[in-house]
């Protein structure tokens, strides 16, 4: 009976230890299973934060790149703006010079076509006071046929000069335009020291002058336009001048002629 | 100068340009038959000047409403101002820059 109770202690004795190794096993297992799914866990949110970071880094690229794009762009506006206000200035001499030419030849009558020189010295370049001279090729000498403002410039409408005589006498001669900014060069105009003398050339013909002594009020100083505005007048107001000239030539000749021819007919 | 506006004025497509050759004659046409929308004068104009016919359209009932501007060799501030205080919308000194001009009309007009 004893040796029986002894074995039953014993058993368990052993069945209780092995229980509790059983339990302490479990725990372990359940306390690793904890530790590798938190280190899981952990793992798992570094990788997380390290793609973001690289998106992150991504994006600051991206955006530095936006950034440096936009200034572009914004240099290009600008630059679009300015040429946009060139090509806009561009249109307006272009309309002004195409009108010019225009009405130049829009006429053989030699008053109108110099009515429209006038016009366009004072509409298109704003002088207020100027002269139209032409060149007498028996005498040498330039004389005024038209002029403006004789107000702010006394004789203007009777200045005069010999070829090769002074700065339009020059001119004249050279077929090369004086000007002088007064801004910048000062001195006194005079009938003989304009701001401008254009000479009125065909080819190298040169058949009179075109002489600016003032400008408007509002006018500082002759602007890029001005000097394409004088070439053009340089060369078409001369041809319209001498054609319109030619053509009441011909056209009191002819009555000459076609008088002399009735008076023979009607003998 | 009549010329140069008309061409300038091409941008417009539906406009069309009635001319007068001075004050007289532009009031005569704008009391026609065609409904004028803006007026573009000179100040110096024979018969009638650019001053007295923008007087009498601002003094008439049925033109006062008219825009008016004024494009002129007078470039002085007092001259302006006269200008202005008499009804016009808008002075334009000579040289005429034909952007200037075409900027202007589209703004009285709202086009």
């Amino acid at each position: 009976m004893n040796e029986e109770s002894s074995k039953a202690e014993k058993f368990l004795e052993l069945f209780n230890k092995g229980k509790e190794f059983t339990e302490e096993l479990l725990r372990e297992n359940q306390r690793l299973r904890f530790r590798l799914a938190s280190m899981e866990t952990e793992h798992g949110t570094r990788e997380e934060v390290d793609r973001l970071r690289a998106e992150v880094q991504q994006l600051t690229d991206e955006n530095r790149r936006i950034a440096m794009r936009f200034k572009e762009v914004e240099e290009e506006n600008k630059d679009f703006a300015h040429r946009y206000i060139e090509i806009e200035e561009q249109n307006n001499n272009l309309a002004n010079l195409y009108v010019a030419s225009y009405q130049l030849h829009s006429t053989l009558d030699f008053r109108e076509v110099i009515t429209i020189v006038q016009e366009i010295v004072i509409n298109l370049i704003g002088a207020e006071s100027f002269a139209i001279l032409l060149l007498d090729e028996k005498t040498n000498e330039l004389k005024a046929i038209a002029s403006e403002g004789e107000d702010v410039m006394p004789g203007v409408d009777t200045v005069s000069a010999r070829l090769g005589d002074g700065i339009l006498g020059q001119v004249a001669k050279t077929g090369e335009s004086y000007y002088i900014n007064q801004d910048v060069e000062g001195g006194t105009i005079a009938l003989d020291r304009p701001l401008a003398a254009v000479p009125l050339k065909i080819k190298e013909h040169v058949i009179g002058l075109i002489v600016i002594y003032r400008l408007l009020q509002q006018k500082d100083s002759f602007s890029a336009v001005d000097y394409e505005l004088f070439s053009l007048l340089a060369a078409h107001a001369a041809t319209a001048i001498f054609s319109s000239k030619l053509y009441s030539q011909s056209e009191r000749k002819l009555n000459t002629i076609q008088s002399f021819l009735d008076l023979l007919t009607t003998n | 100068m009549r010329q140069l506006i008309s061409f300038s004025l091409k941008r417009f497509k539906n406009a069309k340009i009635i001319e007068a050759v001075d004050g007289v004659d532009a009031l005569k046409k704008l009391s026609g038959p065609e409904k004028i929308d803006l007026i573009l004068t000179d100040i110096n104009m024979p018969v009638m000047d650019g001053l007295k016919l923008v007087s009498l359209v601002r003094q008439n009932a049925q033109l006062k409403g008219i825009p008016i501007i004024i494009i002129t060799t007078e470039g002085a501030e007092e001259d302006r101002e006269r200008g202005l205080a008499l009804g016009a919308n808008a002075y334009i000194s000579k040289p005429i820059q034909s952007s200037h001009l075409i900027k202007t009309i589209s703004e009285l007009l709202a086009v």
